[in-house]
């Protein structure tokens, strides 16, 4: 791999439009609009080709402001389509942008003759073309090309400017951090309740037009460099990472824009190298590199899935490790609750063996195995002569569990009427989620009862046994 | 909702719009015709050094492409046609079930199907662009894509936009990323790939139309097949569900025939627009019926059309990419039903709304003029067997009771009268007539009924309660007046109860 003062360019504008896409599609996506993001940078097609049919130019000021005002009529006709027509919102978004972009390609090909866009810089983007557009301003430049290294690429910065497409994208980053900083408060609560926003004063709709402009413009001076279709991955998947990392506003745009700045520098470095680690006996041939703005979208893709798997609330596996915990520890109050019946019951001849134990409870083995060394490791219980017997720590959690139990029995049975029956089951759910202080209010409402409805001996309250529980 | 309507709409009007509407999309379909001529013209006229307008067709090539003389043109017509056919059908339940986007997300997650198999079909020697193996990729991307969708959107708190976007975006990365690495292959140019992105029917072979044509009419055929179940989890799954049908199956296949349109559409439609092929047309057939086998007919029609005339007219125009072309005919197509659709088209609604409107006024006229007799102490306005004139009322007094602007009132004073409800007199006055006073008693007594039972049983105050019962006393029907009289015991049926409030306090602001 050798990367080159080309690629410190290119990354460096990917970069921008990533961090200044992720800024504005962090809203989008907590409006549950993302799909518009999908249709605008669809719809920008014709709003170009329109722009360069009036003013015959490839500048990038009448560019911008073809494709802003043609993101801003796709939000307007969708919404007039779903209003007038009573369509629903998303179909209506997607006959606007379907139409709109058919519309774009066929000027396209009307026009071919006229204008060198090509269709698959429209799609894929030019991002790699970015250091070409600066070795324009180099070659002009007095100051030699050899000689370079940082302070050479600071000095060609501060003379000969920026690439043209970088610079668009520095003001358009610059714009996204200072609408949304201004209008911060408002973004937000007409965000996540419009109506709150109304009764404040907040025009709900206005923050949405001005959100669907902002998006169209980052959108547009986005899209030269990546294209129209990898905009959206720059737009949404950045976000939808940070928005499973927090549930705070700040925080996750702060998130989004560290993701995508990631993502591009990743996507630069994986264009350049993961091709060469494609094994030439694959496809017959050895690959050098790849489009640079198709594989920032990979990259997100990867970073969102790793976000997805490791999120420490949201995630795959946290959520796993959570269920497989509460399945333990189900199970282990479970067997504690078993070993105190057979102990109540003076059933000597009981066996109490792992395997016993397992099988009574229709446990997995796997939980069991799992289970019996937690309740060991607790001192909770013990091992004699092949059979577990409960210590005394281990005998007051189980009293307090069988207490639960009964008091939940006694008290479907008295305040709900649930047949006697049919009691043992809710009663062995709820016994699991029943803390010291619901138990209090269980045995008041029930007025302390000595016996359950089936006859068993409810196990009187022993303060001391809270603090070793509780432990 | 949509479901009630449809079945409470009687069997011989559904047919009348089915047809009306059928005979309205063929009628505005044929208008193209003329556009070939005009241009036909204007080539024969002379063209300019710079004119790089598109090559027209002659009449000859029209002709032989319109009669499907050649046995290529006759299939690939053929097959995208009937793509269109089964896309409008499919479409009306993926609509229907508020999926439309899906479709979309599914077509852009094909491409990198797309591009691996043709980059590993070209590792092994074959020739890059054999349809079949195409297709294959791309329906098992397009199939991972939809798991992708399905499993974000139920592990995670992302919701189905998110979701969709993400695949869609990811894997159309992943395809761009595939398509910079064959532009690198020496063997294989990625030239007949664009096609799937934009589609161009006219360069497809006629075998892989002949197969698009079996395959496409399959996937037509299934989805009549199953039309019962899938407009059961169109309009309410939940009780489907209750009904013990496999819904989560069934929403599956629904899926599963989504997959089959897209890909087939690729190579003719592209990739980016295979979308419009499954909303547009039965969001236009959305405007003309509340039936849903109308629907899905005039759906299945413009599909139909749209197909036909895109894939013609690419036929005809040599640069002309077929995608776009079918989405434009099908947005026409919308965009007058949009505007005419006998059911829910914007003209239509408007009509209603205006029928509405007058129709209240006439209610509000008649109401006033009733009340200021009652007030004015005429005993006639409540015994119409006496032929005695009811006392005149002028319109500037009418005009000051709401707000009401004077043309307003003037024009439903006009078709009160033409209705011969009431007379107007030389003095800028106007009276009820016998036939007047009968609706008048109607309707004020509709308006008592429902202002008593909102006092009695909704607790609402005396002063409001006639601004309250004026939302609502133009919609009663006659069960819902029958039930309320019920609820009113005690008083003289057919007779006008007094009214519950004052008068004067009526609120003049409605």
């Amino acid at each position: 791999m050798i990367w080159t003062a080309a690629d410190t360019w290119t990354a460096a504008t990917a970069v921008l439009a990533a961090v200044a896409c992720a800024l504005c599609g962090s809203f989008l996506l907590l409006r549950k609009q993302s799909m518009l993001g999908d249709a605008i940078s669809h719809t920008l097609l014709p709003g170009i080709v329109v722009a360069f049919v009036l003013t015959s130019s490839r500048r990038t000021g009448p560019m911008l402001i073809g494709a802003a005002a043609a993101g801003v009529l796709t939000a307007m006709l969708s919404e007039w389509v779903r209003r007038l027509g009573r369509v629903e919102a998303s179909a209506a978004l997607g006959i606007v942008f379907s139409t709109l972009f058919a519309v774009g390609i066929i000027m396209l090909r009307m026009m071919a003759d006229h204008i060198d866009l090509d269709p698959d810089c429209v799609l894929y983007g030019s991002l790699d073309m970015v250091a070409l557009d600066h070795a324009v301003t180099l070659v002009q430049s007095p100051i030699e090309p050899g000689a370079f290294g940082l302070f050479g690429h600071l000095a060609a910065v501060l003379n000969f400017g920026l690439p043209h497409m970088t610079l668009t994208l520095v003001a358009v980053f610059g714009l996204n951090v200072l609408l949304i900083t201004l209008f911060y408060k408002e973004l937000k609560i007409a965000t996540f309740d419009p109506d709150l926003a109304t009764t404040l004063g907040i025009r709900a709709s206005v923050m949405h037009y001005l959100l669907v402009a902002l998006v169209a413009m980052t959108v547009v001076a986005a899209f030269e460099a990546v294209g129209s279709i990898l905009v959206l991955a720059m737009l949404i998947v950045p976000a939808a990472g940070a928005y499973l990392l927090t549930d705070r506003l700040s925080v996750m745009l702060v998130l989004s824009m560290v993701i995508a700045a990631v993502a591009a520098v990743g996507g630069q470095l994986a264009a350049i190298t993961v091709p060469q680690v494609i094994p030439e006996t694959w496809f017959g041939v050895g690959f050098v590199d790849t489009t640079t703005a198709s594989m920032i979208a990979v990259v997100s893709g990867v970073l969102f899935a790793i976000v997805w798997l490791i999120s420490p609330r949201h995630g795959l596996i946290s959520k796993f490790v959570i269920r497989v915990a509460l399945h333990l520890r189900i199970a282990r109050e479970d067997m504690l609750g078993l070993l105190y019946r057979a102990n109540e019951q003076m059933d000597a001849d009981r066996q109490t063996g792992a395997r016993d134990l397992c099988r009574t409870l229709h446990l997995r083995p796997l939980a069991g195995w799992l289970a019996l060394p937690g309740l060991r490791w607790r001192r909770q219980i013990e091992l004699r002569r092949g059979q577990y017997q409960l210590t005394d720590r281990g005998h007051q959690v189980a009293r307090r569990l069988v207490r639960s139990h009964r008091l939940w029995e006694t008290y479907l049975d008295q305040q709900l009427d649930v047949p006697v029956d049919e009691l043992h089951f809710p009663a062995e759910q709820l016994e699991h989620v029943t803390d010291p202080a619901m138990q209090r209010e269980l045995a008041a409402h029930t007025d302390g009862p000595e016996v359950d409805p089936q006859g068993k001996r409810v196990p009187p309250f022993n303060a001391d046994s809270i603090d070793h529980d509780e432990r | 909702m949509i479901a009630l309507w449809g079945a409470t709409r009687s069997p011989r009007r559904g047919g009348r719009s089915c047809l009306s509407g059928a005979l309205a999309l063929i009628v505005m379909l044929v208008c193209p015709a003329p556009v070939f001529a005009s241009a036909d013209q204007e080539k024969r006229a002379g063209r300019s050094i710079n004119d790089t307008r598109l090559e027209m067709p002659t009449w000859q090539e029209i002709g032989r492409v319109v009669r499907l003389s050649d046995a290529n043109t006759r299939w690939v017509v053929g097959g995208v046609t009937m793509l269109g056919l089964a896309a409008g059908i499919v479409g009306t339940f993926l609509l229907l079930r508020k999926r439309a986007l899906t479709a979309d997300v599914l077509a852009h997650a094909t491409f990198p199907g797309v591009t691996l198999a043709f980059m590993m079909t070209v590792a092994i020697g074959a020739s890059g662009k054999s349809m079949l193996t195409l297709l294959i990729g791309a329906t098992v991307f397009g199939v991972i894509g939809m798991l992708c969708i399905l499993l974000i959107r139920n592990t995670t708190r992302l919701k189905d936009d998110a979701a969709m976007a993400i695949v869609l975006s990811v894997f159309f990365g992943l395809g761009a990323a595939m398509i910079g690495l064959i532009q690198n292959m020496p063997v294989g140019s990625a030239a007949g790939l664009q096609t799937f992105i934009f589609g161009k029917a006219a360069t497809m072979l006629a075998s892989d139309a002949m197969l698009m044509f079996w395959a496409v009419l399959g996937v037509a055929i299934m989805s009549i097949l199953l039309f019962k179940e899938l407009s059961l989890i169109c309009f309410d799954a939940q009780y489907a569900a209750a009904q013990g049908w496999p819904i989560v199956r069934l929403d599956l296949a629904l899926m599963g025939l989504v997959v089959a349109v897209t890909v087939l559409g690729l190579q003719s439609v592209g990739l980016l627009l295979v979308v419009a092929l499954l909303i547009i047309p039965p969001a236009a057939a959305r405007f003309w019926s509340d039936r849903l086998l109308t629907m899905t007919i005039l759906s299945a029609i413009t599909g139909l059309l749209s197909g036909y005339f895109g894939a013609t007219i690419s036929a005809l125009v040599g640069r002309m990419p077929t995608g776009p072309i079918i989405v434009i005919v099908a947005a026409v197509v919308f965009v007058i039903s949009m505007v005419m659709g006998t059911k829910r088209g914007v003209i239509a609604h408007a009509a209603h709304q205006a029928r509405f409107r007058a129709r209240t006024r006439r209610h509000h006229l008649l109401r006033d003029l009733f009340e200021w007799a009652e007030q004015h102490g005429d005993a006639a306005t409540t015994e119409p067997d006496d032929h005695r004139p009811t006392p005149r009322v002028s319109l500037d007094h009418l005009l000051n009771l709401r707000s009401w602007s004077s043309g307003d009132l003037r024009r439903s004073v006009r078709h009160a009268r033409r209705a011969d409800l009431v007379t107007d007199h030389l003095d800028r006055t106007i009276s009820l007539t016998d036939t007047g006073v009968m609706e008048a008693q109607r309707i004020v007594r509709n308006h008592r009924l429902w202002e008593t039972y909102l006092i009695t049983h909704a607790d609402v105050a005396a002063s409001q309660v006639d601004h309250e019962a004026d939302r609502i006393e133009h919609v009663l029907g006659r069960e819902l007046v029958m039930q309320l009289e019920s609820i009113a015991a005690g008083r003289q049926p057919y007779r006008v109860p007094p009214s519950p409030h004052d008068l004067g306090q009526s609120s003049p602001a409605n």
